[in-house]
C-alpha cells in the first residue's frame, strides 16, 4: 500500500475538501494505484539534476512600482457570495 | 450559399466584397447550432443576442464606409474556462456555474479588437481535469464524426464546434494535451503554443507551468491567422515571453525540401496499428517531397507521463485553492464557520477535480515534496534536454497525436489510469514547453480521424506549420466533413 486510509483523511484535510466515506475508500484505492504506478520514477538518475519550475526559465519579472489602473471595488464585489459595504463577507472562524 | 465550413480567407472576402453581411454569416452559424448542438452539445452557452447585436454594429460600420478588421463578423468559440466579460464563465464547473468574469482575458481582448463574433462558451473537462470531456459536470459532448465517441479532452466543446461547423475557429487550452488530442479525435488543426508565446492572463489556471492557450482551426492557414491575432508578451502575466513568433502566414510555403524531421520511437510503443500505419505512410509521403526522416531517441519519453501526473495535480491543488468561496463562485450557505464553509467547497467539485487535488496535495505534503514534486520536477529537466538534443539536429519531430482514434462514450471513465494513457505521445510537449500541432492525416476504418503530431523547438512555430501546409496541400483533409446534421 502506498496510501493508507488515515493519510487520504489528513490530505483532505489540508486540502479542505468534505469526503464522504465511500470517497475515502474510493480515492484510497485509486490514489494508491496513481502512486503506484508514478513511483517509477525512483529508478531515475537524478543526482545533480536541477530541477525545472518552469521551461523558460524567466526569473524575477519585475514592473514598475507605479500606480496604474485597476478594476474598481463595486465590479469586482459583483461576483461575491455575500458581502457587507465595500467587504466580502463570510461565516466567522468558530473556535477550533 | 452555406455559409458555414468556410474558411476565414473565404468569408472575410465575401464581407469585404460585399457579398454577404456579418448578419447573416452570424445567422448561418447560430442555424448551424440549432440543427446540431442538440447532438453534439459542444455549448455550455450560447451568445445569441451578443453575436446578433454586434453583428449589426459592425455591418452598419461597413455600410458608413468604414474599414474593419481583416477578422471582422468571422464566428468563434471560447473554451468556458477563458474569461469574457459579462459572459458566464463555468469551467465546466458548479463552482463557476453563476460566474460572470468582470474582465476579459488577454486572447479575448486581442480577437475582440479584430472584431470577431464570440458564438458561444464550449464544453470542457472539469477545469480542464480531462481527456474526453466527459468530466464536465453538466454533460458530455459528443464527437461530430460519430456521437456514440468522445470529441476528446478537455477542449473537447471547442474542436466539436470547429469540425461541425458551428463556428470557423475556437480556441482551447493545453495542459497535457488539450488542444491537440481533442483536434485529432475530430480531424481538425490545433496548436499549443510555446509556453510563453501566448499570454495567460484570464485563463482559469490548472497547471502555471504547463497551460497554454491556442488554436483550433480547420485549416493550417486559419492556424496562422489566428495565431497572428493570440501571441505576444503580456504585462499581465508575468510568465509571458518578449521573444516575437513574426508574422506566421510568410510561413506558410509547401515545401519541405531539406527539412530533417526526426521520428521519436518511443511514442510509437502503444500506438494502435491503423494510426501507426497512416503515420508511417505520411512520413514516406514527406520523404518523397524532399524531407530527410530519421528515427530519432527521446530516451526519457517512459517517464514523461509519471511526471505529468505528480507535476500537474501539484500545481492544480494550489491553483484550485482560490476556489474557497469568499470573492467568487459556490459557496455552502449553511456553513456554521469559516472552516465549514471552506470545506462546503467539496459539493461544487466533480469526482476528477477531487481526485487531482487529493494527489496534489499529497504529493507537495511535507515529507513526500522532494520524493514526489522536486524528483518530477528533475525529471522534467532531463526530459526537456531529450527535446534540446533532437532539436540540435532535426527541424520538427514527428508522431501520432494520440494512441487510438475517438474511444467510445463511457469506456474509460472508471479507470482514471486508463483515461491519463491517451496522453501519452502529448504530454512530453508541455513539460520541455515546446510547440506543437496537430493535424487531421485520414480516417480509420470506421471513420474516425486520425491525428499527426508535428513538435517544433521553442518559438519554432513557424517550422511547424510550414510543414503542416505542405501535408496539408497533399493530404486536402480540410475538404472533409463528418455526416452530422
Amino acid at each position: 500500500m502506498m496510501i493508507e486510509r488515515a493519510e487520504v483523511e489528513h490530505v483532505a484535510k489540508l486540502a479542505r475538501l468534505n469526503l464522504s466515506a465511500e470517497e475515502v475508500d474510493l480515492y484510497t484505492v485509486q490514489l494508491d494505484r496513481i502512486l503506484e504506478y508514478v513511483d517509477k520514477l525512483e529508478q531515475v538518475e537524478t543526482t545533480e539534476i536541477t530541477p525545472t519550475a518552469q521551461p523558460l526559465s524567466l526569473t524575477n519579472v519585475w514592473r514598475e512600482d507605479e500606480l496604474d489602473e485597476s478594476l474598481d471595488s463595486e465590479t469586482i464585489l459583483t461576483t461575491a457570495p455575500d458581502r457587507e459595504g465595500q467587504y466580502f463577507k463570510t461565516p466567522k472562524i468558530l473556535g477550533s | 450559399m452555406t455559409l458555414y465550413y468556410k474558411s476565414i480567407h473565404d468569408l472575410t472576402t465575401l464581407i469585404r466584397q460585399r457579398e454577404v453581411s456579418i448578419a447573416e454569416v452570424v445567422e448561418a452559424h447560430l442555424e448551424r447550432v440549432q440543427a446540431v448542438d442538440g447532438q453534439i452539445k459542444a455549448f455550455v452557452t450560447v451568445n445569441e443576442e451578443g453575436a446578433r447585436e454586434k453583428a449589426r454594429r459592425l455591418d452598419e460600420a461597413l455600410q458608413r464606409g468604414e474599414s474593419l478588421s481583416p477578422l471582422a463578423g468571422i464566428p468563434m468559440a471560447y473554451k468556458d474556462n477563458i474569461c469574457t466579460k459579462g459572459i458566464r464563465t463555468t469551467c465546466s464547473s458548479k463552482m463557476l456555474k453563476e460566474y460572470i468574469p468582470p474582465y476579459n482575458a488577454t486572447v479575448v481582448e486581442r480577437l475582440e479588437g479584430a472584431q470577431v463574433i464570440v458564438i458561444g462558451k464550449t464544453n470542457l473537462d472539469e477545469f480542464a481535469f480531462g481527456s474526453s470531456t466527459e468530466n464536465s459536470a453538466f454533460f458530455p459532448t459528443h464527437n461530430p464524426w460519430n456521437v456514440t465517441r468522445v470529441p476528446g479532452g478537455s477542449s473537447g466543446g471547442s474542436a466539436a464546434a470547429v469540425a461541425a461547423g458551428e463556428v470557423v475557429a475556437s480556441l482551447g487550452s493545453d495542459t497535457g494535451g488539450s488542444i491537440r488530442q481533442p483536434a485529432a479525435f475530430c480531424g481538425i488543426v490545433g496548436l499549443k503554443p510555446t509556453y510563453g508565446a501566448v499570454s495567460r492572463y484570464g485563463l482559469v489556471a490548472f497547471a502555471s507551468s504547463l497551460d497554454q492557450i491556442g488554436p483550433l482551426t480547420r485549416n493550417v492557414t486559419d492556424c496562422a491567422v489566428m495565431m497572428n491575432l493570440l501571441a505576444g508578451h503580456d504585462i499581465n502575466d508575468s510568465t509571458a515571453s518578449k521573444q516575437k513568433l513574426g508574422d506566421l502566414t510568410e510561413a506558410l510555403c509547401a515545401d519541405v525540401r531539406g527539412i530533417k524531421v526526426g521520428v521519436p520511437q518511443e511514442y510509437f510503443q502503444v500506438v494502435h496499428p491503423e494510426v501507426a500505419e497512416k503515420v508511417r505512410q505520411v512520413l514516406g509521403l514527406l520523404t518523397r517531397l524532399g524531407a530527410e526522416v530519421e528515427a530519432v531517441s527521446l530516451p526519457h519519453t517512459e517517464y514523461a507521463l509519471l511526471a505529468y501526473y505528480i507535476i500537474a495535480p501539484a500545481e492544480a491543488s494550489s491553483n484550485l485553492a482560490r476556489f474557497d468561496s469568499v470573492r467568487y463562485g459556490y459557496r455552502y450557505n449553511e456553513a456554521e464557520s469559516l472552516t465549514e464553509m471552506y470545506n462546503g467547497r467539496s459539493n461544487a467539485f466533480g469526482s476528477e477535480v477531487k481526485r487531482r487535488m487529493m494527489l496534489g496535495t499529497y504529493v507537495l505534503s511535507s515529507g513526500y515534496y522532494d520524493a514526489y514534486y522536486r524528483k518530477a520536477q528533475q525529471v522534467r529537466t532531463l526530459i526537456k534536454a531529450d527535446f534540446e538534443q533532437a532539436f540540435a539536429k532535426y527541424d520538427v519531430l514527428i508522431s501520432p497525436t494520440t494512441p487510438t482514434t475517438a474511444f467510445p462514450l463511457g469506456k474509460n471513465v472508471q479507470d482514471p489510469l486508463a483515461m491519463y494513457q491517451s496522453d501519452l505521445c502529448t504530454v512530453p510537449v508541455n513539460l520541455a514547453g515546446v510547440p506543437a500541432l496537430s493535424m487531421p492525416i485520414g480516417l480509420d476504418t470506421e471513420g474516425l480521424p486520425i491525428g499527426l503530431q508535428i513538435i517544433g523547438n521553442h518559438f519554432a512555430e513557424g517550422m511547424i506549420l510550414r510543414v503542416a501546409y505542405t501535408l496539408e496541400a497533399e493530404l486536402k483533409m480540410y475538404l472533409r466533413h463528418p455526416a452530422v446534421g
